[in-house]
């Protein structure tokens, strides 16, 4: 049984205090520190730790998409996105985790309404791109992103390729795609 | 015939839903231009639609994706150690880069203390791959701006690197020579890597780069063109997510070889107290294209200095970590004579064995030529990754050249692309 993480990074106690109501997590792995908020809880948790002085996290490295169907330890819920932030001005790393489950069924690209996050493009512009890939990847959708398009595969792609209900070799799209020949070209 | 000016819908593209542009002013003489996929200054496959004003850019949408190959797909299919010979396809100008950084995430997450052999080799091989991809870089920026000669004189000494890449793993262009705490093998002839290393750095590469700076740098065209074009903030760095030489031409005082160190670039790193490699890193505040080549230029000297720290006291010792552990492959001359060798071998080899990993995930970055490569891994506990994700550099940066183009003129778009260095091998993953 491993032990319990010590969650001693000091911008656990400043969000605790700050988000009393807010239902936060923590956990700790080889030092690297992860929150873990609720989705509603996330623009606003963003928001004060890039402008809060002693948080100060004024560059956002990267967002991440995460499928856990069949992981085999227990997660919050099924798919997950993870805020890599970093300081300059205190040169640390922190990172922002969500977890969310989806209402509809995930083989296709239907829109789900549980899906859903708000975008922090509004705080670091630099999300911009990093959130239409995990929308591109996982079909997770991002409120009041400016230009919320598929980045990496096409407009009519039928899938969310990096979920884990995606077969590795693809659903035939290959085989199946439209040609266009020199009739109707 | 010339482009239809305004046409109703032009080459499919929904550039209508971006704004980038709020407030500009409409002439009614815009007209839209595709630059790409296939274009000999995009240096891949990238796709720009320029909707331009005359000759000056209003608004650019890029396209990418036209590279995509699913890599973080197969890293979920594919072993810690198998999953390096795709990485070092992404950033394909400086492969063992990514080599090296993708095990370096692997170790953070598996806690493996490397030797510090490995890590003296390692950082060698990094900053070689740092001065490979810069050479490119500044090379092919006079090329795109029409100048062939720089190029030629850049690419010339990068044949060297490949030979040493050559020597250590047995292949020239995508080396796959990491494995997890370790690398695929011991130098197979220390003396003959030290010769060549050090015959590069003090003979080739000085007098490439002397070329280099009076052929490009100091070139009076590449200086008009370059100077003041695609400029960008200090803070529009920072909030763009801009790293590596793009952003330390802004004036962004951050490197992860000084910030979060690791290998040489750290304190102790062989266990016995030795001091940090010591290096500068080279600032620009003008945030131009210019500026850009000249923080690469100077990294590149950099890194000279960091490989003649280290070339002539590469530690004695093994090169794979814990070599009666479960993580690292057992040298193969113990494969074959014992059996404790033979079956750690097949441990790690057999599909159905394989590494214990913990069921956690973790993130480990290196500053590379084109700024920080990170890459996320999720462990299950089973010898492949459960989920990898790359922060791959190109893709970042590139994601402000929209910004970077507003308002310049159409022959300023290949000098952006080429001062941000993007790889759309990396881009696209």
């Amino acid at each position: 049984m491993p032990t319990p993480p010590t969650l001693d990074h000091p911008t656990f106690a400043i969000v605790r205090a700050e988000f009393g109501d807010a239902r936060l997590r923590g956990t700790e792995f080889r030092g690297q520190s992860t929150l873990i908020v609720e989705p509603g809880d996330l623009h606003r948790v963003m928001r004060f730790l890039r402008d809060d002085e002693r948080c100060a996290y004024d560059f956002l490295s990267d967002v991440i998409g995460i499928d856990y169907l069949g992981y085999p330890a227990p997660t919050p819920g099924r798919f997950a996105v993870v805020y890599n932030l970093c300081s300059y001005p205190r040169d640390d790393r922190f990172f922002v985790k969500v977890f969310l489950d989806p209402s509809l069924p995930t083989d296709g690209v239907e829109e789900d309404p549980a899906l859903y996050l708000d975008s922090v493009t509004d705080i670091w512009p630099g999300a911009e791109w990093p959130e239409r890939e995990v929308f591109d990847m996982f079909g997770i959708r991002f409120r009041n992103h400016p230009d919320l398009r598929r980045i990496l595969t096409w407009k009519d792609y039928p899938a969310h390729p990096l979920r884990k209900d995606y077969p590795l070799r693809g659903r035939g799209e290959r085989e199946r795609y439209r040609v266009v020949d020199r009739t109707d070209a | 015939m010339p482009y239809t000016l305004t046409p109703p819908d032009p080459f499919d593209i929904d550039a209508e839903s971006t704004e980038y542009l709020e407030g500009r002013v409409d002439t009614g003489d815009r007209w839209v231009l595709n630059f790409g996929p296939q274009h000999p200054a995009t240096h891949t496959t990238l796709r720009l639609v320029l909707e331009l004003d005359g000759e000056r850019v209003a608004r650019c949408t890029p396209h990418i994706g036209y590279l995509h190959s699913g890599f973080e797909k197969l890293g979920e299919h594919l072993d810690y150690n198998q999953y390096v010979t795709i990485v070092s396809r992404m950033n394909y100008l400086s492969p063992i880069a990514n080599d090296i950084c993708w095990h370096h995430a692997v170790e953070t997450v598996f806690d493996v203390e490397i030797t510090p052999r490995c890590k003296a080799v390692r950082t060698i091989m990094a900053e070689l791959a740092r001065i490979q991809d810069h050479l490119l870089c500044v090379g092919a920026a006079a090329l795109d701006l029409g100048a062939i000669t720089g190029f030629l004189y850049a690419f010339n000494p990068r044949e060297k690197i490949y030979d040493i890449c050559d020597l250590i793993s047995g292949q020239r262009f995508h080396p796959d020579w990491t494995r997890v705490g370790g690398a695929m093998m011991d130098l197979p002839d220390e003396d003959l890597f030290t010769r060549m290393v050090t015959d590069f750095i003090r003979e080739d590469l000085p007098r490439a780069l002397k070329d280099l700076e009076s052929l490009v740098l100091r070139n009076k065209i590449f200086y008009d063109r370059t100077v003041g074009v695609g400029a960008i903030s200090r803070e529009d760095a920072v909030a763009w997510s801009l790293s590596g030489p793009v952003a330390r031409a802004s004036g962004v005082r951050r490197d992860l070889r000084k910030d979060e160190p690791y290998l040489c670039y750290a304190d102790n790193w062989d266990g016995q107290g030795a001091e940090a490699v010591s290096f500068k890193v080279p600032i620009a505040e003008a945030g131009d294209v210019y500026a850009r080549f000249q923080v690469r230029l100077e990294e590149i000297r950099q890194s000279v200095s960091i490989i003649e720290q280290l070339i002539d006291r590469i530690p004695s010792g093994p090169m794979n970590a814990f070599t009666d552990s479960k993580v690292t492959r057992p040298p193969k001359s113990e494969v074959y004579s014992s059996i404790e060798g033979l079956i750690q071998h097949f441990e790690l080899i057999m599909t159905n064995r394989g590494w214990e990993a913990p069921v956690a995930e973790g993130y480990g970055a290196n500053e590379t030529a084109n700024g920080e490569l990170g890459y996320y891994v999720v462990a299950d506990g089973s010898p492949r990754a459960w989920r990898v994700k790359t922060r791959p550099p190109s893709f970042i940066n590139y994601q402000t050249i929209s910004t970077m183009l507003e308002g310049h003129m159409l022959p300023d778009v290949v000098a952006v692309l080429g001062s941000l260095n993007i790889v759309a091998a990396e881009l696209d993953r």
